[in-house]
């Protein structure tokens, strides 16, 4: 009961810490309140959105190539299960320790944490896409780009977002270790306890989960949004030789 | 006839040489139980067995050498037979003083400016600028909270206003003074608890009238490579730093005198420094005495440039030094 | 007859050395290799601790949901939460509850491991297609019969797969337990994170623990599947 009791104490602490400012446990400066956490999300989301910006650029436009002329399949696959053996704080570490520390060395950092699950995920949604359908496309007349941009995009729209979703997510988790590399994000009261106080540590950590949570929740709209109505993807080939084509539902990773 | 005289004489002389060649024997075997005397290095740390009962909590702030600092204390104690803990890493000096309060610590070695400055409250121009005074003052602060504040080790490691050899030779820089008109240009990176600190930004603020174009808070551990990499124009390191000498970095002179000496001392809780007495006092001083400046950098090098752990190169210090087999 | 004086060794200039220098230093590495062993076994126990039990958790859940359908939005939405949550924040929402430790770090580790599992599993399951399911039934196996011999088996590709990404996700979501106090190869990097052959050491350590474990299930999988690779590969 007792500990029931101090864990509640400790989150009440911490909620009150996002809210109202307080003399820094270090002393000399204010820390908490909702102003600094504000600042502090401000940079987290600066970096994230940027990195995510930079990986999609890449990753979307390299992912439809590969799909569409077939090429790369191997690169494309195997590299979410390259990315994710790699973990972020490593990823991290070595650019801060090969590179150097600041803003653009984290930006690509992040980059290339985000890529691979959007890469694959573009890759294999266009590969998803019926040949029946592209075929009519191309016998329409239609030219490379242009089935690219009218038939195969718009129909692996929903698996791109399901990557986008997925790195998304990541990168705002690894953006809170962003205070190793020298940029001061949400993660700034967790690495350094010292300035910010248990409570600091704890509050930002509520606002990171309900960060990455909404992050999530906002790409899944986005995804269902961009999901033609009556889409259902069908697997092909069928997974097993049999006469019947199967009905699955799509894992995105 | 032989003259007795003569006779007592060379007796005295063989005698005295025999006695010289024994003493030289013990010596020579590396002084184990000998007891200081004028002219003999130090010797081996005595284990005392009823140290046993009391445990001493030994922690630290978290930069090198504050961690080598308190792996040679630790280490030292145990020698002595003392039970050892170590909460080494803790934070900044707030931190430590805190836990040294709420008795998480027994004891961690803290620096007499700092002291003065982040803890007593002692104004710019009050700072003693002699070492023996700084330290004077500092134990007289500490005793009033109940803590011990042991004899000082004769080295000095100051906070350092430092830019790269580039900096220095585009602006024309030798002394802090030189800042003036062009600190405005200029970023300043430090420690987070440096914007308070008045031997760090509020110090250069008040005392030399500096007013920087921007202060970034940067985690103490990369105080050098913020210097290397270009993303700051100035930064704080300690004088005892070895990436100093690495790097060519530039130390601006305290050409105002802001800055008060940092001699190191172990501050300790009263209870634990009486159940040592004047052994353990002693046995401090020992330790302190082979920590000079040059001893300091050539243990911070060995960890920060050999990259070998606090608490190997704490122990090469002991054995080196002879305190320890 | 000399004395000998015991001083401290002091160097003229200690700035030559390899890793004075920040490079990859294959001696510096061997020397001093054991100071990763530990954390790497802290790695390899929490990582496979966490698994394992996450595993059985999701397992056992994904085959009551396949059973009672209703089961499945409310499991995957809450598994999902878990899921997205970043680990680094669950270690320390956990703080105040677990304390620090390796407890709170396998707590965090299992919850993220559990909307992998489940998802895998119940997608496995699906795919058992209908015409052998009914071969089964035709044979006269009962529902429990019908499980565990004939649609669990089939669906080991997808739950061997589900497997293999919450082992090779973990092995990295590990890498941040020592902020919860729990060790690991993590502890290591941060120690040191400027120089360029220790964050090479740890980090690799990382990514080829990864890449073993990964590597095992896939043999394992390949030895009680053997029939699938008879199946033209997708």
């Amino acid at each position: 009961m007792n500990t029931t009791m101090a864990a509640l104490g400790q989150f009440g602490d911490a909620i009150d810490f996002i809210f109202s400012e307080r003399e820094s446990p270090a002393g000399g400066t204010r820390v908490g309140g909702l102003a600094e956490l504000w600042e502090l999300m401000r940079e987290h989301l600066e970096l994230s959105l940027v990195s995510m910006a930079v990986a999609c650029a890449i990753s979307v436009p390299l992912g439809l190539w590969l799909g569409h002329t077939g090429k790369g399949g191997f690169l494309a696959i195997n590299a979410s299960n390259v990315g994710r053996a790699v973990p972020s704080l490593a990823l991290i570490a070595f650019f801060v320790a090969y590179v150097g520390v600041g803003f653009t060395n984290l930006v690509l950092a992040l980059v290339l944490l985000a890529v691979p699950p959007i890469l694959t995920n573009a890759y294999t949604g266009v590969r998803q896409v019926d040949r029946d359908t592209v075929d009519a496309a191309r016998g329409m007349g239609m030219t490379g780009a242009q089935i690219v941009r009218r038939v195969e995009l718009p129909l692996a729209l929903p698996l791109i977002f399901g990557g986008i979703r997925i790195s998304a997510v990541n990168v705002v988790a690894t953006a809170t270790i962003a205070p190793l590399a020298g940029i001061v994000t949400l993660g700034d009261p967790i690495i350094n306890v010292n300035t910010y106080g248990d409570e600091g540590r704890l509050a930002a950590a509520i606002v990171v989960a309900l960060l990455a949570v909404a992050t999530e929740v906002s790409l899944a709209g986005v995804q269902r949004a961009v999901t033609p109505r009556g889409l259902k993807l069908e697997a092909s080939p069928p997974r097993r030789r049999l006469a019947f084509p199967i009905k699955r539902r799509e894992a995105t990773t | 006839m032989r003259n007795p005289r003569w006779v007592a004489l060379m007796m005295l002389l063989l005698g005295s040489l025999a006695l010289a060649a024994c003493g030289s024997d013990d010596d020579e075997e590396g002084g184990g139980g000998g007891s200081a005397d004028s002219g003999e290095p130090s010797s081996a740390i005595q284990r005392n067995e009823e140290n046993a009962s009391t445990t001493i909590t030994v922690g630290s702030k978290n930069f090198t050498e504050q961690m080598v600092l308190g792996e040679i204390y630790a280490q030292a104690f145990e020698a002595a037979g003392y039970k050892i803990e170590k909460q080494l890493n803790l934070g900044d000096e707030k931190t430590a003083l805190r836990a040294l309060e709420a008795g998480d610590i027994d004891a961690y070695p803290e620096y007499t400016g700092t002291a003065l400055l982040s803890f007593f409250g002692v104004e710019a121009d009050k700072l003693p600028k002699e070492e023996d005074q700084a330290y004077q003052q500092a134990r007289e602060g500490f005793a009033e909270q109940q803590l011990t504040a042991f004899e000082p080790t004769p080295f000095t490691s100051s906070n350092e206003v430092a830019v790269t050899k580039q900096t220095a030779d585009q602006r024309n820089l030798q002394r802090i003074s030189d800042l003036e008109g062009q600190a405005g240009e200029l970023t300043l990176f430090g420690s987070p608890e440096c914007r308070q600190r008045l031997d760090c930004l509020l110090g250069l603020q008040q005392v030399y009238g500096l007013d920087f174009k921007k202060f970034t808070p940067v985690d103490i551990a990369l105080r050098h490579e913020v210097l290397t990499e270009g993303q700051a124009d100035v930064s704080i390191v300690f004088t005892t730093d070895p990436q100093i000498q690495r790097e060519g970095f530039v130390l601006l002179e305290d050409d105002k005198g802001m800055f008060p000496p940092y001699n190191s001392t172990l501050v300790m809780r009263d209870e634990i420094a009486e159940q040592g007495g004047a052994e353990l006092e002693q046995l401090v001083a020992q330790v302190n005495e082979g920590l000079t400046d040059e001893a300091m950098q050539e243990l911070n090098a060995r960890v920060d440039l050999d990259k070998k752990t606090p608490e190997q190169v704490a122990g090469e210090y002991l054995r080196e030094e002879g305190l320890m087999g | 007859m000399s004395f000998p004086f015991a001083q401290l060794e002091i160097r003229e200039d200690p700035t030559q050395s390899c890793q004075a220098n920040n490079g990859f230093c294959p001696d510096w590495i061997a020397d001093n290799f054991d100071r990763y062993v530990d954390p790497f076994f802290e790695h390899v126990l929490l990582t496979v601790l966490s698994v394992a039990i996450g595993f059985g958790i999701s397992f056992a859940l994904a085959l009551i949901a396949y059973r009672r359908r209703w089961l499945i939005s409310p499991v995957t939405q809450v598994t999902g939460m878990l899921y997205t949550v970043p680990s680094i924040a669950a270690f320390f929402l956990l703080l105040p509850i677990t304390g620090r430790g390796k407890v709170t770090a396998i707590v965090a580790l299992v919850a993220y491991v559990l909307l992998i599992i489940f998802r895998n599993v119940l997608a496995g399951l699906d795919n058992v297609p209908d015409e052998t399911k009914d071969a089964g039934r035709g044979m006269g196996l009962t529902d429990r019969q019908l499980l565990w011999r004939v649609e669990v088996p089939l669906a080991l590709p997808e739950i061997m797969a589900g497997l293999r990404i919450a082992v090779t996700t973990t092995v990295g979501l590990a890498t941040l337990a020592f902020f919860a106090g729990a060790g690991g190869l993590g502890g290591q990097i941060f120690a040191d994170i400027t120089f360029k052959s220790n964050v090479v050491v740890a980090g690799g350590l990382a990514v080829l623990l990864a890449a073993v474990l990964d590597g095992l299930i896939l043999l394992a999988q390949r030895a009680i599947t053997p029939w699938t690779r008879a199946v033209a590969a997708r």
